[in-house]
């Protein structure tokens, strides 16, 4: 194990639990990013302004620790090249919408609320996620 | 308007927790993916943390008749497992485990400078733009 940072793991996530309670008390929505940033390109009148509002926040929310004292941690892409990266992005971008759900609609909402749908899909992206890492890894790297 | 304050809000509140569980490292994160090699779990610290205290908080929300914000609680009912489910899963899995970014920390990174972020983004987006295409098409099929 290396760089293991169980702290501020676990008190980023505690943070992220918090925004999404607050979204279901305050919107009476799931805080899931790829559904909330999705539903900006089928504009619905009266259901773009939160949607927009949430994602503007998002970017925001590193500067704004920063703002507030804060540092940021190192930031590094292992996968850089622009073919990867692309990759990456279709791939997530499509599959979060297929899927209706990513690491924060699935894996930290619809896992809180024991949803059958996602504790599948949360099953499904870790194990394609530690298998890519694996054959990228240890198996083309030789 | 009230709505859109409080989606900016819970946006930084959520883009600050990413920041400190330093999930918008994608290095940080393809090391939790690489169980393999020098394997970092601190990643299951921040899904563990952001699940525990959505469990606790929704089941205090959900005492109430509704969202202070909104008419009504919408929270998914469906149950099915489908293909859609898995399939999409397991596709953002992958590209997930090829860039280390999923949608959240793909936003909150955007704005610190780094070009890998942006053609990320961009793929993403697209990623979007094409599942709403394929739903089109697929819908209109008898």
């Amino acid at each position: 194990m290396e760089n293991f940072t169980p702290f501020s793991a676990l008190a980023g996530g505690c943070l992220i639990g918090l925004s999404a309670v607050l979204m279901m008390l305050l919107n009476g929505r799931i805080a899931g990013v790829s559904g909330i940033a999705g539903g900006l390109l089928t504009p619905v009148a009266g259901d773009w302004g939160w949607r927009l509002a949430f994602v503007l926040g998002l970017i925001g929310g590193p500067l704004a620790y920063m703002a507030l004292g804060g540092q940021l941690p190192d930031i590094q892409f292992p996968v850089s090249s622009p073919a990867g990266l692309i990759a990456a992005g279709l791939a997530v971008g499509f599959g979060t919408r297929l899927g209706g759900g990513c690491t924060s609609g699935h894996g930290v909402c619809g896992v809180s609320r024991l949803s059958p749908r996602s504790l599948v899909a949360t099953g499904a992206f870790m194990f394609t996620g530690f298998a890519t890492v694996f054959v990228i890894r240890h198996v083309m790297a030789g | 308007m009230n709505r859109i304050v409080a989606s900016f809000a819970i946006g930084i509140l959520f883009g600050i927790g990413l920041t400190i569980a330093q999930m918008v490292n994608p290095g940080k994160v393809l090391s939790f993916l690489d169980l393999a090699g020098g394997w970092d779990p601190s990643l299951a610290f921040v899904m563990g943390g952001g699940a525990g205290v959505a469990a606790i908080g929704y089941r205090l929300v959900w005492r109430r008749q509704r969202p202070l914000l909104a008419d009504a609680f919408q929270v998914p009912k469906r149950t099915d497992i489908d293909a859609r489910l898995v399939i999409g899963g397991g596709l953002f899995g992958a590209g997930w485990g090829i860039g280390g970014l999923c949608p959240g920390p793909a936003l909150a990174v955007l704005a610190l400078g780094h070009g890998e972020a942006v053609i990320f983004m961009v793929a993403m987006l697209t990623g979007f733009g094409l599942f709403e295409l394929f739903d089109r098409v697929r819908t209109k099929q008898p």
